[in-house]
C-alpha cells in the first residue's frame, strides 16, 4: 500500500508527518510512500532527503491524495482535503472528533477509515510509543521555556560575578502534565528556581523528581479526572487555589500555564490583578492559548505586554521546533503503522479487537466509531488511600525497629511467657534458674546486638556467629581430662576422651575455618 | 588457674562475643568485631584448658585435636570460592551440630557427675534436648550444603503426609523422651536416646528436603541459630554459663536472621519451615492465578546494551543468584568502573533474598572490589528508580516482579520487591523467558521500557564490556 504525506495546510504549521528516517523504515515494512514536493521544507527536510530515503516525490497535493491509499498527516484535514479522499482510504492525523463534528460528518461521508492520534487511550502502557498528545506536549513544555528566557530580560541562573551577584529566576510552571514537567525540567537546567502546582496530589513527587518544588494548594481535594487528566474542582478549592496563584504571581519572575481540562475552555488561572501585582519585565507564558488562555490577559497567538509583563499566548510552540517534534510525531505514527501492520507485508488491518487500535480508530470505513467502549483496563493502578498507606507500611524494613506490636498480640506474648517463668520458677531448682536467667538476658542482648547489624554484613554475620558457636568446644574440653573424684570410678574414660577428640576436632574446623573466612571477607570490604 | 580465673575469662570472653557482634554494625568496625571474636575465642579456649577441669593429661590430645581441626578449617578458608559461600557457612553448621550430639552422648555416659532428683531430670532433659537440636542441625545442615552445591535438586521434595509424619516423629520422640528419663541405669537409657537421634536426623533431612532453592536464605540462617540453641543447650547440660550466653547470641542472631529472610519475601516463616511454596498447601502453586502479562518481550544486543549504558547518567545494577552462578561479579566490576571513569553514577540495589543466604550479593560485589558505599539496600534505592536512567537486573527474576505489588492475586502478592520497572529503561539479562522459582511470571518483561538480553550473563557481560571499551 502506499502511504502519502501531503504539505500541512494549516497557516504556521511547520511540522510534517513523517521524516526522511522513517520513511526508511515504512519502506522496510513492506509501504511504498509518496511525499508532495516541499512538505518537508519547513521542518528542514528537502526532497532530496526523502527520495534518497526511498520515497516518491510528487508536485500536487491533489497528486498526491489521489495516489495514496493512506495519508498521514499532523492537523486535522482541511475542507479542500477532505474532497480529495478516495473512498477506502485511511487517514492518521490529529482530529479532535470532540471539538470538530462537522469535520467527521464530511470524512463519514468519504467513506473512509480515520485513526485520530488524539484520541488514542493513553492508559494503555503499551500505548506510549504511539502517544503523539505526550511527544508535542513535552516539546510545548520545553518551548514555552526558551520563549520565555526569550522575553526576559534577565538570566536564569544565579551567578556571582565581578560585576556583583545576580539572583536565579523564579519560575512559576501551573499544571504538571506532560508540557509542565519538560517546563520544569528545562527551566530547572537552566538553574531557575522553579515552582509548580497541580490539583492532582500525586504529580507532586514528578515534579520534586525534575528538581522543582510542589506548591500545595492548602484545601483538601483530589483532582484526578482519570486517564492522566484533571477534572473540574469545587469552589472551596478554586478560592484556595487563586490565594495561591496571587501569591507566586507577586513572588515569581516567570508564570507558565498549561492547566486544560478535557472538552471545556482552559481554566483562568491567573487574573488581571494578578499580572499587574508582578514585578515589570516579567513574563507569563500561556500554554492554554488554544483553549482561551489560563490567563485573562491572554491573546491567543501573540506576545503582547500588560502591566509591563510579557503575556506570550502562542498557539504554535510546537511548531516552533518543527524538526523535533516532526522527528518525534513520525516515530509515534510509524509505530501505530507497526501495530496495523503485524505482518510487515506492506498492507494494513484496522483490527477492532485491539483496545488501542479500537480507540485511535473514529472512523471506520464510513460509520463514525467515536467514542469507543470505554476500556476494560485490567485494574490500573488504583489511586486509592491504600497505594498511600503501602508504603508507609514497609518502612521499618531491614535493620532498627520493626513497627510495633499490636496491643493483643503484644498481651498474649507476655501472657505466655509469664505463665512459662512461672512454670520455671516453681518446678526448677535453683542452680538451673541461676543458668536460665543468664539464658534469658544473653538471648535479649544478642536480639538488640544482632538488630544493629547492616544487611550488607549478613554474610559475615552468618560466618562469625557460626565460628563463636565453636566455644562448644569448651564442652568437649572439660571432658577429655577432667580431674576425676571416686564418684566416678566406673567412667568410660576412653570412649569419652574418643568422642570430645572428634568433637574437638570437628569445631576446631569450624572455629579456625569460620574466623579465617570471615577474616577473608571483611578485607574485601572497602569504600 | 583457679576455678575463679577461668570464670572471670569466661566474662571477659562473653563481652568479647558481644562486642564481635556489635561490631558487624558497618564495615569499617567489622574486621575490629572479628578480631574481639578471635580473641574472645582463644582466651574461653585458653582459660578452660588452664582452668580446673582439664588436667594436663589431656594436653596432648587437645593440641593434637586442635591442630588437625585448625589445620584443616583454614585451609577451607583460603581454598572456598565467595560464590560457595552458602555451602562453606552450611557444612560449618553441620560440624555444630555433629559436635554438640558427640558431647551430649558423652556427657550423658560420664558418671563422674552425679545429680539426684530433680537436678537429674533436668540434666537428663538438658541432653536429650542438646542431642535432638544438635541432630537436627547436623543432618538438616548436611542437607542444605548438598542443595547448595548442586550435589541434591534444588527442587523441595514433598512426601505424601509429611506434616503428619513430622508430627508421629515428634510424638516418638515424646514418648521415647519419657522411657529415657525413667530409665534406671545409663544402658538403659541409651536405647531411646539412639531412637530419638535417628529420628531426629531424619527429621533434619526430611525439613530441609521439602524447602525449596529459593528458601535457602531462610534454611541457611534457620541452622544458624539452631547451632547456637545447640550450644546453649549443651551449656545448660554442662553447667557451663559461657556456652549458654553465646549459644543465646548465635541462636538470636539467626532467628533474627531468619525473620528478615521472611519478610522480604512476605513469606510466614512457620509456611517456608512447612516447605514447598505457598501457604503449606502442599503443590507448588499454579502459574499465575491473576492476569497473564500481555504484550511482548523485546529483546536486546550486549552492543545496544553498552550503548544505553554510556549515554545513561545513572544506573543501577540489581544482581541475583544468576550473577553468582555464571561468577559475573568481576566483569560486572569491570562495567561499574568504566562507567564511573566516564562520570556514569552507578550503584547496586541489593534485595535481602537475593542470592541462597543473607547477604551473598554483597559478598560477592565485595570480592570483585565494589566499594561497599555504592551497594545500597533495597529500602535505601527503591525511592531513586524514578530517577535512573537504565537499571540493569542480572540473574534476577522474582525480586524484581511488578506483580507482587500491583496483583493482589500473584502467589507473591506483597513481597517488597526492587522498582527497577520505574527506571527509564530496564535491562533484564537472563538465559531464557523461563519463570522464576515461584513459577510466577514477570510483567516487568512485557513492559515497554523493559529490554531482554539472553544469554550467559558472564558472557553477555564481557560482550558488553568489550563494546564499552570500543
Amino acid at each position: 500500500m502506499r502511504i502519502g504525506v501531503p504539505t500541512e495546510t494549516a497557516p504556521g504549521e511547520k511540522r510534517v508527518a513523517t521524516v526522511p528516517d522513517v520513511v526508511e523504515k515504512l519502506v522496510k515494512l513492506g509501504f511504498t510512500v509518496a511525499v508532495q514536493s516541499g512538505a518537508g521544507d519547513a521542518a528542514n527536510f528537502a526532497d532530496d532527503t526523502y527520495r534518497a530515503a526511498g520515497a516518491e516525490v510528487l508536485p500536487t497535493a491533489a497528486d498526491l491524495w489521489t495516489a495514496s491509499d493512506i495519508v498521514f498527516k499532523v492537523r486535522a484535514p482541511s475542507v479542500d482535503e477532505v474532497e480529495l479522499m478516495h473512498e477506502g482510504s485511511t487517514l492518521i492525523s490529529f482530529i479532535w472528533p470532540a471539538q470538530n463534528p462537522e469535520l467527521m460528518q464530511q470524512l463519514a461521508a468519504r467513506k473512509v477509515t480515520v485513526l485520530a492520534i488524539d484520541s488514542l487511550p493513553r492508559q494503555l502502557s503499551r500505548a506510549q510509543k504511539m502517544d503523539a498528545l505526550t511527544s508535542m506536549a513535552g516539546i510545548s513544555g520545553y518551548r514555552a521555556v526558551i520563549e520565555a528566557a526569550n522575553a526576559f530580560g534577565r538570566f536564569f541562573n544565579g551567578q556571582i560575578t565581578a560585576a556583583g551577584k545576580i539572583p536565579p529566576a523564579k519560575v512559576f510552571i501551573a499544571g504538571a502534565g506532560v508540557a509542565g514537567l519538560a517546563a520544569i525540567g528545562t527551566a530547572a537546567n537552566l538553574g531557575a528556581i522553579v515552582r509548580a502546582n497541580d490539583t492532582r496530589a500525586e504529580v507532586a513527587d514528578q515534579v520534586v523528581s525534575l528538581g522543582g518544588e510542589f506548591v500545595k494548594v492548602d484545601y483538601e481535594e483530589e483532582g484526578s479526572g482519570g486517564g492522566g487528566y484533571a477534572k473540574v474542582m469545587s469552589e472551596g478549592f478554586q478560592a484556595a487555589q487563586r490565594a495561591m496563584y496571587a501569591q507566586q504571581a507577586k513572588d515569581a519572575d516567570i508564570i507558565i500555564t498549561t492547566a486544560l481540562i478535557p472538552g471545556k475552555p482552559a481554566p483562568k488561572l491567573i487574573t488581571a490583578e494578578m499580572v499587574a501585582s508582578m514585578k515589570p519585565g516579567s513574563v507569563i507564558v500561556d500554554m492554554a492559548g488554544e483553549q482561551g488562555g489560563n490567563c485573562e490577559l491572554t491573546v491567543p497567538g501573540e506576545a503582547v505586554v500588560r502591566h509591563g509583563v510579557t503575556i506570550i499566548g502562542y498557539t504554535d510552540l510546537v511548531s516552533r521546533l518543527a524538526k523535533q517534534s516532526s522527528t518525534l510525531y513520525s516515530t509515534n505514527l510509524l509505530r501505530v503503522t507497526e501495530e496495523l501492520c503485524k505482518t510487515k507485508d506492506g498492507v494494513i488491518h484496522v483490527n477492532m479487537e485491539d483496545d488501542a487500535i479500537r480507540g485511535l480508530t473514529v472512523i471506520k470505513d464510513g460509520s463514525i466509531t467515536w467514542p469507543p467502549p470505554p476500556l476494560k483496563l485490567p485494574a490500573p493502578p488504583p489511586p486509592k488511600p491504600a497505594a498511600a498507606a503501602a508504603p508507609a507500611q514497609k518502612k521499618g524494613h531491614g535493620h532498627g525497629a520493626s513497627e510495633p506490636m499490636s496491643a493483643k498480640t503484644l498481651a498474649l506474648v507476655f501472657g505466655l511467657g509469664a505463665v512459662a517463668f512461672l512454670l520455671v520458677g516453681h518446678y526448677a531448682p535453683a542452680s538451673f534458674l541461676k543458668h536460665f536467667t543468664v539464658f534469658v538476658l544473653a538471648c535479649f542482648i544478642g536480639y538488640m546486638v544482632v538488630w544493629n547489624v547492616t544487611p550488607s554484613l549478613h554474610t559475615p554475620l552468618m560466618s562469625v556467629t557460626n565460628a563463636i558457636s565453636s566455644i562448644i568446644a569448651i564442652g568437649a574440653l572439660v571432658q577429655v581430662a577432667p580431674p576425676l573424684t571416686d564418684a566416678g570410678t566406673d567412667r568410660p574414660n576412653l570412649l569419652i576422651l574418643g568422642l570430645a577428640v572428634v568433637a574437638l576436632v570437628l569445631t576446631a574446623i569450624n572455629m579456625f575455618g569460620g574466623f579465617a573466612v570471615t577474616r577473608r571477607m571483611l578485607a574485601m570490604f572497602r569504600k | 588457674m583457679s576455678a575463679g580465673l577461668t570464670t572471670v575469662a569466661y566474662i571477659g570472653a562473653t563481652i568479647l562475643f558481644i562486642l564481635s557482634l556489635g561490631g558487624l554494625s558497618n564495615p569499617e568496625t567489622a574486621r575490629r568485631g572479628n578480631l574481639f571474636g578471635i580473641v574472645g575465642m582463644a582466651l574461653a579456649v585458653l582459660a578452660t584448658i588452664l582452668g580446673p577441669r582439664v588436667t594436663p593429661a589431656g594436653y596432648a590430645w587437645i593440641i593434637g585435636a586442635l591442630v588437625v581441626g585448625g589445620a584443616i578449617g583454614l585451609y577451607a578458608a583460603k581454598k572456598v570460592q565467595m560464590t560457595q559461600m552458602p555451602e562453606l557457612v552450611a557444612l560449618m553448621h553441620s560440624l555444630v551440630g555433629l559436635a554438640a550430639c558427640l558431647v551430649g552422648f558423652a556427657s550423658y555416659i560420664d558418671t563422674s557427675v552425679q545429680y539426684s532428683g530433680a537436678e537429674k531430670t533436668i540434666h537428663e532433659v538438658e541432653i536429650y534436648i542438646g542431642i535432638l537440636i544438635g541432630a537436627v542441625t547436623f543432618s538438616g545442615s548436611v542437607i542444605a550444603f548438598g542443595k547448595l552445591s548442586g550435589k541434591i535438586g534444588g527442587k523441595p521434595l514433598l512426601l505424601p503426609g509429611r506434616h503428619w509424619l513430622n508430627l508421629l516423629g515428634l510424638l516418638i520422640v515424646i514418648w521415647f523422651g519419657r522411657v529415657f528419663l525413667q530409665a534406671e541405669s545409663i544402658g538403659a537409657g541409651m536405647f531411646p536416646l539412639l531412637v530419638m537421634t535417628v529420628i531426629a536426623l531424619l527429621f533434619g533431612v526430611h525439613m530441609v528436603m521439602a524447602i525449596g532453592g529459593a528458601d535457602m536464605p531462610v534454611v541457611v540462617s534457620m541452622l544458624n541459630s539452631y547451632s547456637g540453641w545447640a550450644a546453649a543447650a549443651t551449656g545448660f547440660m554442662l553447667s557451663n554459663d559461657l556456652l549458654i550466653v553465646t549459644g543465646a547470641l548465635v541462636g538470636s542472631s539467626g532467628a533474627i536472621l531468619s525473620y528478615i529472610m521472611c519478610r522480604a519475601m512476605n513469606r510466614n516463616f512457620i509456611s517456608v519451615i512447612a516447605g514447598g511454596f505457598g501457604t503449606g498447601g502442599g503443590a507448588p502453586a499454579p502459574a499465575a492465578g491473576g492476569a497473564q502479562p500481555a504484550g511482548e518481550a523485546l529483546p536486546v544486543s550486549a552492543v545496544e546494551t553498552a550503548e544505553m549504558l554510556r549515554e545513561a547518567k545513572n544506573v543501577v545494577i540489581v544482581p541475583g543468584y544468576g550473577m553468582a552462578v555464571a561468577q559475573a561479579q568481576h566483569t560486572v566490576f569491570e562495567i561499574t568502573k568504566l562507567l564511573r571513569e566516564k562520570g556514569v553514577n552507578v550503584r547496586f540495589g541489593i534485595h535481602p533474598v537475593a542470592g541462597r543466604m543473607p547477604g551473598h550479593m554483597n559478598v560477592l560485589l565485595a570480592e570483585a572490589k565494589v566499594p561497599y558505599d555504592i551497594v545500597l539496600e533495597m529500602d535505601e534505592i527503591n525511592d531513586d528508580f524514578p530517577d535512573t536512567d537504565v537499571s540493569m537486573v542480572i540473574g534476577a527474576n522474582d525480586i524484581v516482579n511488578p506483580a507482587a505489588e500491583d496483583d493482589p492475586t500473584s502467589p507473591i502478592a506483597g513481597m517488597p520487591v526492587l522498582q527497577v520497572w520505574k527506571a527509564r529503561n530496564s535491562i533484564v539479562m537472563k538465559r531464557s523467558m523461563a519463570s522464576g522459582y515461584a513459577g510466577v511470571d514477570n510483567p516487568l518483561f512485557y513492559k515497554d521500557n523493559n529490554r531482554m538480553l539472553f544469554g550467559d550473563a558472564k558472557k553477555m557481560l564481557d560482550e558488553v564490556l568489550v563494546a564499552l571499551k570500543a
